[in-house]
């Protein structure tokens, strides 16, 4: 199938693109990397009337130092170039770790962090990593800008804050706490493919290298990334024995997560498998944090 | 029908100008408008990789570029790699080593290789199988292709 025909907008600056937005509401999408949104117009799953092009805008194309060792990324930034950001390898190595992980090279030349957050994907690994880190997202239309903590910017299955006449613009991760460590864990048929599930964690310790707190959530476990809040307050003030990280784990697939089935998996082996990531992914966290 | 747009870019270093609709995907704009029918389409949703091409030097799949979108870019194609007298010294082993059958998703796979074997000149078997993760192929089941990525990087490095 080929995409109905649609109006073409390539704006090269923010300004001109939240006219754009403005004057056409409901009816007008912002096109970035494409690599989900244009293979859901060739289908015709998704009938834009008017397509935004961000790709000539370069204001919101960057990545930059934040304040007190954090670090900001300009929305249009490819996954390709986040990948091979030495300033992201150091400031956010969780996000170094997971742009390998999103989609295959020729989907990650196009591909883009903003879009992938836009998006809303329960299944994507930067909307659960973005949570994880505390992520604040920069969102501008013509009357101006808020930011949302990355918490509270996803709804739902595909669905984020967003107003239609709203761009992403920026996303701003804090820096890492002193004696944390992270972990991301996905199962997928074939490496790149979407997951079947997978767990993000950052955990912090205190000075007796317990638990101080615990960031845990889960892609591909339900309708939007899966806090897993329970699962948190198991670990929180507790060493890191197996048998806690089981406890945690358990908890995490009894109360925080909501799996469903589909042709690849059931939701019963989604949970089996989610409970097995999430020990593998705490130990992996608590071990990094000791040494950090 | 929509406005048409003027489009002009460098597909196999030539210029072209063209006027285009929106809609039109880069990958029909090469086989229809250009003829420049080595580019396949298989899915047209990013998965089988058919119609992967280089996007100013980077693997993309043109399916999910529209045409308009390479303006000012340029692409290359297979057309771009070697000629039938003069292939591509990743062509030749593709050839020797039985590395396609029914060549539905060969071009795919030589674009997505070129770059990596530039970048990779010497590859283990374990970063092949993932570089070609996101190209399918019906027919020969890999092993074939993978033996002919060995041996092209055996050729790219003489
Ligand atoms: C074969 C294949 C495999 C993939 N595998 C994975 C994977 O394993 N993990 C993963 O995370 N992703 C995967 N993806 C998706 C990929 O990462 C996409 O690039 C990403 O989800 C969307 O980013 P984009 O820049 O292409 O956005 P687009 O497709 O251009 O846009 C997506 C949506 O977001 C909106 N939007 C985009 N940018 C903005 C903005 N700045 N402000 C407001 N709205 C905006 C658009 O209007 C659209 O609705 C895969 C894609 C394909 C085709
Ligand atoms: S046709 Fe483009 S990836 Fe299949
Ligand atoms: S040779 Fe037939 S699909 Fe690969």
């Amino acid at each position: 199938m080929k995409p109905p025909p649609f109006e073409y907008y390539a704006p090269t600056t923010v300004e001109e693109a939240v006219a754009h937005l403005a004057e056409h509401g409901y009816d007008a999408k912002p096109l970035a990397g494409g690599q989900s949104l244009i293979p859901m117009m060739n289908f015709r799953l998704a009938q834009p009337a008017v397509l935004v092009d961000l790709n000539n805008i370069a204001e919101l194309s960057f990545i930059r130092p934040g304040d007190e060792g954090g670090l900001s990324i300009g929305a249009m930034t490819r996954h390709q170039t986040v990948e091979k950001d030495a300033l992201v390898a150091e400031r956010a190595p969780l996000i170094d770790e997971t742009m390998p992980q999103i989609a295959t090279r020729q989907i990650r030349s196009r591909g883009t962090i903003g879009g992938s957050l836009a998006h809303a994907d329960p299944s994507a690994e930067l909307v659960s990593v973005s949570v994880v880190l505390d992520g604040k997202f920069r969102v501008v239309s013509q009357k101006g800008e808020r930011w949302v903590p990355a918490s509270e910017f996803f709804l739902g299955l595909f669905t984020s804050v967003l107003e239609p006449e709203e761009l992403l613009a920026e996303i701003s991760l804090p820096p890492l706490p002193d004696r944390s460590g992270w972990s991301l864990m996905e199962i997928a048929r074939r490496p790149h493919d979407f997951c079947l599930i997978g767990v993000v964690a950052l955990v912090t310790l205190d000075e007796e290298q317990n638990c101080k707190q615990a960031r845990i959530a889960f892609l591909s476990a339900g309708d939007g990334p899966m806090q897993a809040q329970n699962a948190a307050k198991v670990l929180e003030g507790q060493p890191f024995t197996p048998e806690v990280i089981q406890e945690a784990a358990e908890v995490a697939v009894a109360s925080d997560i909501d799996p469903s089935s589909d042709i690849h998996a059931t939701a019963d082996f989604r949970r089996h498998l989610a409970n097995v990531l999430a020990q593998r992914a705490l130990t992996q966290a608590f071990e990094r944090a000791v040494g950090n | 029908m929509s406005d048409l747009f003027n489009l002009s870019l460098t597909v196999n270093g030539a210029a072209y100008e063209r006027q285009v609709e929106p809609r039109l995907l880069l990958s029909d704009f090469l086989r229809q408008n250009l003829g420049l029918t080595g580019t396949h389409v298989g899915c047209e949703h990013g998965v089988c990789g058919a119609c992967t091409i280089l996007f100013d030097g980077e693997p993309a799949r043109s399916c999910l570029i529209f045409a308009v979108q390479a303006h000012g870019h340029e692409v290359l194609t297979v057309e771009g790699m070697g000629t039938i007298d003069n292939l591509h010294p990743l062509q030749e082993a593709f050839w020797e080593a039985h590395g396609l059958q029914c060549g539905f998703c060969t071009p795919g796979f030589l674009t997505t290789l070129l770059p990596f074997l530039e970048e990779n000149p010497d590859p283990s078997e374990e970063e092949i199988r993932e570089a070609i993760s996101g190209n399918l192929c019906r027919c020969t089941g890999y092993q074939h292709i993978v033996d002919a990525v060995k041996l092209a990087a055996e050729k790219m490095r003489t």
